[in-house]
């Protein structure tokens, strides 16, 4: 038996993609590859894995690639732009619709402490990613003083990241190619 | 400078350094909307953070809430396609020839190169978030709180943004 099931049409990709996006809470990706290699078989679990570490290597949002990427595969422009405009209406909707309604009330003193709240939380999610990304960097001294140098220029020193990003990827690349040659 | 075409050319720049995400471009989005062209001040600009989180969707959803604040209808498109077109066409240029440079050394060495860049541009965001976010007591321990949870539990992060803000809402706190 095959691993996939027949290839997406450009309204498949199209309704796919906008149904992960209405329901991806916190992170379209688990469900992304629930529905592409669990649920409608589009690719197997090693060709999906492959195209997200190309979608991760590249800049932009994980997610979007995937959608460009798995889009393309099939479709070419028209899939890309099927699984993309799927993907984003809802959300794009959904977040300017959030934000009438804070515009419209923020004055409201209940509605100001609720956001105040939710902000901090917001901020402890990010602070929460940065220190489980940090932690496998524990036993490598060198790549905790890449990250340290680049916290450092960005948070502290509030350089332009077009320059500082190039410099210190590049500097980081080379750095930790020589000591692992 | 129109305010449409300022955030044209502000997104699509943070679309090309966006690797890791949008996490890692906080910072450079912060400097740019708020610092260089005031478009938001940086309460704002953390309660947009967090409105989007609160939103479905992927993590960019901040960039279409901070065009439709600063533009309104058109600033929210355009935002959203400045964020989304620079990275998407070279997306869709370079998955085809993927598989020629996936196992090339220089692509292992630049991806690891990255890594500990990526960690240090996350824990910038955070900490410029958090500079923003805390406003007093209560907003600090929401935060170490929250930090704790998302680091020791399983528990949904939506479930704990939900609880922060009715907490908040609720006067409690304050």
């Amino acid at each position: 038996m095959s691993d996939h099931a027949k290839p997406p049409t450009i309204a498949d990709l199209f309704l796919g993609f906008f149904t992960i996006g209405m329901f991806g809470f916190g992170g379209v990706l688990p469900w992304a590859r629930r529905m592409i290699v669990e649920q409608r078989r589009w690719l197997s679990a090693a060709e999906f894995t492959d195209m997200l570490g190309l979608c991760q290597f590249l800049p932009g949002g994980n997610i979007m690639n995937v959608t460009i990427a798995l889009g393309a595969r099939f479709h070419g422009v028209p899939g890309a732009a099927a699984a993309f405009l799927g993907l984003m209406t809802a959300p794009v909707a959904i977040v300017i619709g959030l934000g009438a309604v804070y515009e419209r009330y923020a004055d409201l003193a209940t509605v100001r402490h609720g956001f105040a709240a939710l902000a901090a939380a917001a901020a402890a999610l990010v602070l929460s990613t940065a220190l489980k990304i940090a932690a496998p960097l524990r036993t490598r001294p060198l790549e905790v003083a890449v990250g340290v140098v680049t916290f450092l220029a960005i948070a502290v020193l509030r350089l332009p990241l077009p320059l500082a990003l190039p410099v210190l990827a590049a500097i980081s690349t080379i750095l930790l190619w020589r000591v692992g040659q | 400078m129109s305010t449409l075409l300022g955030l044209a050319l502000v997104f699509a720049q943070l679309s090309l350094l966006a690797f890791g995400g949008t996490n890692s471009v906080l910072p450079e989005m912060q400097r740019q909307v708020v610092t260089l062209h005031h478009w938001l001040d940086a309460q704002d600009f953390a309660a947009m953070f967090a409105l989007a989180q609160a939103a479905p969707g992927p993590n960019m959803m901040v960039v279409s809430l901070i065009g439709w604040r600063v533009g309104g209808l058109s600033g929210a498109l355009t935002a959203t396609v400045a964020v989304s077109l620079p990275s998407s066409v070279l997306t869709y240029l370079v998955s085809g020839t993927w598989q020629r440079f996936r196992d090339a050394p220089w692509r292992r060495a630049v991806q690891a190169g990255l890594r500990p860049v990526t960690v240090g541009l996350v824990t910038a965001s955070a900490a410029l978030l958090i500079r923003s976010t805390t406003v007093g007591w209560a907003t600090a321990a929401i935060t170490v709180a929250c930090t704790a949870v998302f680091l020791m539990t399983r528990i949904h992060p939506l479930l704990v943004l939900a609880v922060a803000a009715v907490l908040g809402a609720s006067g409690l706190l304050y």
